[in-house]
C-alpha cells in the first residue's frame, strides 16, 4: 500500500511507510500439559460436557482452598530454563481483580512481582526458502503461572450469555517478550520458534484449535532510528499465528496512516476481527486496567532450590537449535532443510527414523519435504495419520538408491503406498515396476526410436542437444517410465555421436 | 486535606452502588486508612524481609492427579440462572465499539 499524500497544512513527520518501523512485543499464553487443573483436582481434558470439569475451588465457592499442582510449577521452570531465563528462588501468587462472567471468583490467581522466570531470550531463526538462516535474539521479560478463565457463549443466544467453567483453573504459563520484534514476519517466526521449543519440551499440546497457545500483541510505530517507543496499542483475539501476522500488518497500516494524517494514536486495546480482517476498538474505559493486584492469601509462598533447578535443567531434551546444528554436521543437510525438518518435532523424528533405516539423508530430506508432505497435504492427513511409516519411506528411498526404480517411478509408487499401506518392495513386485537396466533391450529400443524420429536424431547428431530430451522422453514412453534414465541417456548419446 | 481517594472510581471498580451519604463516609474512612499506610511507609524497613504471608509455611503442593468432583448438577441448581449444563448470565458481548 502506498501512503496517500496528505494536505499541506497537516503536521506530517514522515515521508513514507519505509521511514517507519513497527515495534512489537508479544504475550503468549501456553496451556501446560497437566492432567489436573493448577489449583484443584478437576481434569483439564478438552471436550468434556459443559461445566463437567468443575469443583468448589475452580468455581470459587466460599470455603474452598486452592493448592498448587506440583507438575505445573515443574513445567513452568523447564520452559523458563529452555528460554534461558533466570529462575526465581522465591515465587508467590497474586490476585488480579476484575469483574467478568468468565471469572467465577472475580479475580484471577496470577503472579505479579515474583514470577517463576525472568530475563531470558529466544533466538529466532528467520528462514527464507533456499537461504541461510538469519538469527535474531528476542529478549523474554518474564514467564509466570496463572489460571485460565472460563468460556462464554453468545452466538444464537438471545438476551443472555452462557458460561462453561471447564477451562477455569487450567494452568497457563504467560510468556512476555520485550518489544524486540520489528515486523509481523519476525513475530510469526518468534511464535513458530516458541511453539517448536514447547513441543520439544513436551510441556504443552500446542494445539491452536483447542486454544492451548494464545497470543496478544503490544504494538507501536516510530521513525526508524528512534529509541523512544511510540504509543502502545494492545491487540487481542487473534487465534492463529497467521492471524497474528495479519493483525500486525493491518495495525501497521492503520497506525502509519494515522501518523501521516497527523493524528494522535490513542493507547487502547483493540480486538482482531478475523472475518473482516481488521482490528476494532473496545468500549471499555481506561481504568478498567486497574487490576488492584495483591498477594493471594490462600496460597503460601514457594521457594525453588538450586538442586531442583539443576535437576530440571538436566532433564531438558535436545532443543530445536541444537538439533538443527546436529542435522547440519551429521547429515550434511542445508540450513533451510534442517530448519524445516526440525521445526516440527514429529517431522524431525520421522526423518531420523528414515536415516536409521539406512535411507540416504539428503534423499530422505527431499522426499519428506516434497513428496511425503505433498501426499499428506492433498489427503488432508497429519504425519501421525500417515499410512507410510518412516521404515516404508526409507525402503522406497533405498530402491531409488540401488537403481531398482527411477525417481519418476518412485513418485508413482508413493501414492500407492499411501493407499495400500504396503511396503515399496511389495508394490514394485506386484506391479512389475522394476527399472529396466537391461542394456541389450534398451539398445534395441534406442535403435527403433532413432529410426522412428529421424529429424530429432539428426538434430542431436548436428549438435542440437535439446532434441536429446525428446528422444529420452520417447524411450520412457515406450517403457512406461521404467527405463533407467541415466542408461538411456548414455546409449542415445553414444549412438548419435558415432 | 488533599484527596487521595477517587471514591467514584473505587466504587465502579468494586461494582458498588453507593448512596451519596455512604460515598462521603467511605471516602473519609479510606482516606484515614491511606494516612495510616503513609505513616507505615515512613518506617525504615531496610533490614526487614518482605512478607506476603503470615504463616510459617511454604511449598505446599498437590500431586497432578484427577479427582472428579461430580458436583455440577448440584451447583447448577443453586445458580441464580442456568440453561441446560451452562450457567446463564446477562449478555456480555458488545465490547467492540
Amino acid at each position: 500500500m502506498k501512503p496517500k499524500p496528505t494536505g499541506a497544512k497537516s503536521a506530517q513527520p514522515f515521508k513514507s511507510m519505509r521511514d517507519i518501523e513497527q515495534v512489537i512485543g508479544l504475550e503468549v499464553h501456553v496451556q501446560l500439559k497437566t492432567e489436573s487443573k493448577i489449583f484443584c483436582a478437576c481434569p483439564t481434558r478438552f471436550g468434556a460436557e459443559p461445566n463437567q470439569n468443575t469443583c468448589p475451588i475452580c468455581l470459587g465457592l466460599p470455603g474452598s482452598l486452592p493448592v498448587l499442582n506440583a507438575l505445573a510449577l515443574d513445567l513452568a521452570i523447564k520452559t523458563g530454563l529452555a528460554l534461558n531465563c533466570e529462575i526465581s528462588a522465591r515465587i508467590k501468587f497474586d490476585r488480579k481483580n476484575y469483574f467478568y462472567p468468565d471469572l467465577p471468583k472475580a479475580y484471577q490467581i496470577s503472579q505479579y512481582d515474583m514470577p517463576v522466570a525472568r530475563n531470558g531470550h529466544l533466538t529466532v531463526e528467520v528462514s527464507e526458502t533456499g537461504q541461510a538462516l538469519r538469527e535474531k535474539k528476542i529478549r523474554i521479560t518474564r514467564a509466570h503461572l496463572e489460571e485460565d478463565a472460563g468460556k462464554l457463549l453468545h452466538e444464537g443466544i438471545k438476551d443472555a450469555s452462557w458460561v462453561d467453567y471447564n477451562r477455569a483453573g487450567v494452568p497457563l504459563l504467560e510468556i512476555v517478550s520485550e518489544p524486540d520484534l520489528r515486523s509481523s514476519q519476525e513475530a510469526f517466526h518468534y511464535l513458530a520458534g516458541l511453539k517448536s521449543i514447547l513441543q520439544y519440551l513436551d510441556v504443552s499440546n500446542c494445539n491452536m484449535e483447542e486454544g492451548s497457545i494464545r497470543c496478544d500483541a503490544n504494538v507501536s510505530v516510530r521513525p526508524k532510528g528512534d529509541s523512544k517507543l511510540g504509543t502502545k496499542v494492545e491487540i487481542k483475539n487473534m487465534n492463529s499465528f497467521r492471524g497474528v501476522q495479519r493483525a500486525l500488518d493491518y495495525e501497521f497500516k492503520r497506525q502509519t496512516g494515522m501518523l501521516e494524517r497527523g493524528e494522535r494514536i490513542e493507547q487502547e486495546t483493540r480486538l482482531w476481527n478475523e472475518a473482516k480482517g481488521e482490528t476494532q476498538g473496545m468500549r471499555s474505559k481506561e481504568y478498567a486496567h486497574d487490576y488492584r493486584y495483591f498477594p493471594e492469601p490462600d496460597l503460601v509462598p514457594f521457594s525453588v532450590s538450586q538442586k531442583k533447578i539443576s535437576e530440571l535443567k538436566a532433564s531438558l531434551p535436545e532443543l530445536p537449535r541444537a538439533r538443527i546444528r546436529r542435522f547440519l554436521t551429521d547429515y550434511g543437510l542445508s540450513e533451510y532443510d534442517a530448519y524445516v525438518l526440525v521445526s516440527d518435532k514429529s517431522l524431525g523424528d520421522y526423518f531420523e527414523a528414515c536415516v536409521k533405516e539406512k535411507a540416504n539423508p539428503k534423499l530422505a530430506s527431499n522426499w519428506i519435504q516434497s513428496e511425503l508432505l505433498g501426499e499428506l497435504n492433498s489427503r488432508g492427513l497429519a504425519l501421525s495419520e500417515s499410512k507410510v511409516p518412516a521404515q516404508n519411506l526409507a525402503g522406497l528411498i533405498r530402491l531409488i538408491e540401488n537403481g531398482t526404480v527411477s525417481g519418476k517411478i518412485a513418485k508413482e509408487i508413493l501414492p500407492l503406498m499411501f493407499e495400500t499401506g504396503s511396503a515399496a518392495e511389495m508394490i514394485v513386485k506386484e506391479k512389475g515396476l522394476i527399472q529396466m537396466s537391461d542394456s541389450k533391450l534398451l539398445e534395441e529400443l534406442a535403435d527403433r526410436v532413432i529410426k522412428a524420429h529421424p529429424k530429432p536424431a539428426h538434430d542431436v547428431k548436428t549438435g542440437k542437444r535439446e532434441a536429446l530430451g525428446f528422444l529420452v522422453g520417447q524411450m520412457m514412453k515406450e517403457t512406461k517410465g521404467k527405463a533407467n534414465p541415466k542408461l538411456i541417456n548414455e546409449i542415445l548419446v553414444r549412438k548419435l555421436s558415432s | 486535606m488533599p484527596q487521595k481517594i477517587n471514591i467514584d472510581q473505587v466504587a465502579e471498580l468494586a461494582r458498588l452502588n453507593l448512596k451519596s451519604g455512604e460515598r462521603a463516609k467511605l471516602a473519609a474512612d479510606l482516606e484515614r486508612i491511606l494516612t495510616y499506610v503513609d505513616q507505615l511507609q515512613g518506617i525504615n524497613t531496610d533490614h526487614v524481609t518482605p512478607t506476603s504471608h503470615t504463616l510459617a509455611l511454604e511449598n505446599v503442593f498437590r500431586p497432578d492427579a484427577v479427582v472428579p468432583s461430580k458436583i455440577r448438577d448440584a451447583v447448577l441448581q443453586h445458580a441464580p440462572k442456568s440453561e441446560g449444563a451452562y450457567f446463564k448470565v446477562p449478555k456480555v458481548i458488545g465490547d467492540v465499539s
